[in-house]
């Protein structure tokens, strides 16, 4: 089988804080191919961005250390890699959008400037060239009157402008793989719509991976091919997204699913799970999602899950879950 | 290939033909934040501020406001730095401090332009005499003219105050950003060497220092000053950098490939020079002063260099029997060190509000 464009193997990353050492990814591992979207879900701390910055390598260390497993883009291990090596394909072939595009956009240049240097670094195109380039992009993602604008300062654009800018900055050099981290997060309803319609057009025309890390299961519903769903630094189920949304094989799964508002029941109470995540401090024994589960047993708080094969009557392939029970919750 | 615009992607950002845009949504980031009717004004020097964003003016759509026809004087993009100056020029306590310095500049470089005399002929039989046509400050203790070697102490004043700052500024601001910048076991040697130029006692280190020099010339001075101040930039720079750093926009640079010296020349150092502008401008009056004191204590400048230090110096026995000899150059120095503090509070004041 050929190389997949990323593959991440029981990747673990540990912060090291005044109260101990906290494993905020514990053993992850997932992969996606050119032209396929897979979803990163998970809450707040559950170690879904640490690990998109793993991959990065823009992890703040310290605190921060990888201490383990590998990171293969087209099969080359991204964190053996010398750091001259992994800054050409940062950028170029690998890229990144960030959830507040205010804050990761230069507020003292033009935007037209900061996009124009993505050619300048990268290419080493002429000044002139590079802006020519950069208006242009910025047509690309629709960005009215974009030849003007390209003079403008970041807070001079609307949110989703500027996130569009930010789309355009990591679709530059038109890279194998993007990985958005919540890239909607910081927009409004309406606005993210258009927005993730945007990179799905985009991916979709220029046959990239998208690896999209979002809290928001409404997102991930149209535009993803798989979903990973993380809990507590760990993958607990992967799916395909159908199979994901119609028949979870994890309680946790369920759990964010159930905690979706829908249309039809209105003034209803908001399903919740119950309980806090864990700190990454202090994990718990066994399935670290035990404490929480409507479906734990003894066998939880003892022995921790290894990640399933979700198979057989299923009927569904690839699919694995990090339950003990995950066929009672499948046929739930 | 670029496709046309599409309005259907676009129901939430009003659109309004060139020229008559309102500015963005969010506009969380302007500083100052100022009213949007602003003129649109060409390229104009930050006066006193030792640099107006060579970024800016090197980028090809900066500076033809006339391009973007169509439209009653439509604002021109407007970052930290217009916002700053649009602010400063509001300011009546920059414009007054500006004004002193220019003119203070312009007799430093030709004292010729309003004192014809001689500074160093001098009439004995004068000697600590009052004020007589056309010499309206009088004579001092050599028969020399009191108005003349006023306007000539300038020059030696603003020389060491614009080289020393320029010298601390520049020296601080590269160990301090580097230092912020790259962390680590370089950052603690830093500060370690910027800690024991803070601990040297000012006065003590100058008398100790500058006693063994014997030119008359004010380099020593200025290098005396530049190797006592750069550890206060150095601080304020090595804070800013660090601050900077962790911004997800230095983050994005990273990520999509920048090398360490573009991400520190491009990216940090542009939005962490603003508190090194502020305090290098406070620090420059301070500098004069400190050179005028020097100069009074007899280990400064030297004559026959003249200066307000040493003329004080020599007027302060005979305070009671001339205090003209004294009120002038003291009156100058005063009124020199006041216009760069007042410049650098309005600097402050426009480059961080939040300080206010």
């Amino acid at each position: 089988m050929a190389a997949r464009l990323l593959d991440v193997r029981d990747l673990r990353v540990e912060f090291r804080t005044r109260d101990g050492i906290a494993e905020a990814v514990g053993g992850v591992s997932y992969a996606v191919d050119a032209g396929r979207t897979l979803a990163v879900l998970g809450e707040s701390g559950s170690g879904k961005s640490v690990t998109a910055q793993a991959v990065m390598g823009i992890l703040d260390s310290p605190p921060g250390r990888v201490t383990g497993g590998q990171v293969l883009f087209r099969g080359r291990d991204l964190l053996t890699m010398g750091a001259e090596e992994r800054r050409r394909i940062r950028g170029a072939a690998l890229a990144m959008i960030f959830q507040d595009a205010l804050s990761a956009l230069n507020p003292v240049l033009p935007v037209g400037a900061q996009l124009a240097e993505m050619y300048e670094v990268h290419r080493g195109m002429s000044r002139r060239d590079a802006r020519r380039r950069a208006v242009e992009l910025m047509d690309r993602v629709r960005i009215p009157a974009a030849g003007q604008r390209a003079g403008d300062y970041p807070h001079q654009f609307s949110g989703g402008m500027r996130q569009r800018i930010m789309i355009a900055m990591a679709m530059a050099l038109e890279p194998d793989l993007i990985i958005a981290d919540e890239p909607t997060t910081a927009l409004d309803v309406t606005v993210q719509a258009q927005v993730m319609e945007l990179l799905a057009e985009l991916r979709r025309e220029y046959a990239m991976g998208l690896v999209l890390i979002t809290h928001d299961l409404g997102v991930v519903a149209d535009v993803a091919d798989t979903i990973a769903v993380m809990y507590a630094g760990r993958i607990v189920e992967t799916a395909p997204v159908r199979d994901l949304y119609r028949r979870p094989a994890h309680p946790y799964t369920r759990g964010l699913l159930d905690s979706v508002p829908r249309v039809d029941d209105r003034g209803e109470r908001l399903y919740a799970i119950k309980g806090a995540p864990p700190s990454p401090l202090a994990l718990p024994s066994g399935c670290p999602f035990h404490p929480r589960c409507p479906r734990a047993q003894e066998v939880c708080r003892v022995e921790r899950p290894p990640l399933y094969e979700v198979t057989a009557d299923a009927g569904a392939d690839g699919r694995t879950s990090a339950c003990h029970f995950w066929k009672e919750e499948l046929h739930a | 290939m670029p496709e046309p615009f599409d309005p259907r992607y676009d129901m939430t950002e009003a659109i309004a033909p060139a020229g008559g845009r309102g500015g963005g949504g969010g506009g969380g980031g302007g500083v100052g934040g100022g009213p949007m009717d602003l003129p649109a004004s060409g390229p104009q020097p930050l006066k006193g501020g030792p640099r107006r964003g060579p970024w800016r003016l090197a980028l090809p759509w900066r500076g033809e406001p006339g391009r973007r026809s169509g439209g009653p004087a439509a604002p021109t993009g407007r970052g930290l730095w217009t916002d700053a100056w649009h602010d400063l020029r509001r300011n009546p306590v920059f414009v007054a401090s500006a004004l002193i310095i220019v003119f203070l500049v312009l007799i430093a470089i030709w004292p010729q332009l309003i004192a014809s005399g001689n500074p160093y002929h001098g009439d004995l039989a004068r000697a600590q005499d009052g004020p007589a046509p056309g010499h309206p400050f009088g004579y001092d203790l050599q028969g020399r003219d009191v108005y003349t070697r006023t306007v000539y102490g300038a020059r030696a004043s603003i020389t060491v105050g614009i080289c020393a700052t320029l010298g601390a500024a520049l020296l601080g601001s590269v160990l301090g950003g580097l230092a912020g910048y790259f962390g680590g076991w370089w950052d603690t040697l830093l500060s370690r060497i910027a800690d024991v130029f803070f601990g040297i006692p000012i006065l003590l280190g100058g008398l100790v220092f500058l006693s063994v020099v014997t030119s008359g010339s004010v380099w020593p001075v200025v290098g005396f000053i530049v190797l006592l101040g750069w550890p206060q930039i150095s601080r304020i720079a090595r804070g800013s950098v660090v601050t900077v750093k962790e911004h997800d926009y230095v983050q994005a640079a990273r990520v999509l490939g920048a090398s360490s010296g573009r991400t520190l020349l491009r990216h940090i150092a542009p939005n962490a020079v603003a508190p090194v502008i502020v305090v290098a401008t406070i620090a420059l009056g301070t500098y004069i002063s400190l050179e005028a004191t020097l100069s009074f204590l007899g280990v400064g400048l030297k004559p026959p260099t003249v200066s307000w230090g040493i003329d004080i110096s020599s007027a302060a026995t005979q305070i009671r029997n001339a205090p003209h000899m004294l009120l002038w150059p003291a009156g100058a120095l005063s009124i020199t060190v006041l216009a760069f503090i007042m410049l650098g509070d309005a600097v402050r004041d426009a480059l961080d509000p939040k300080l206010r």
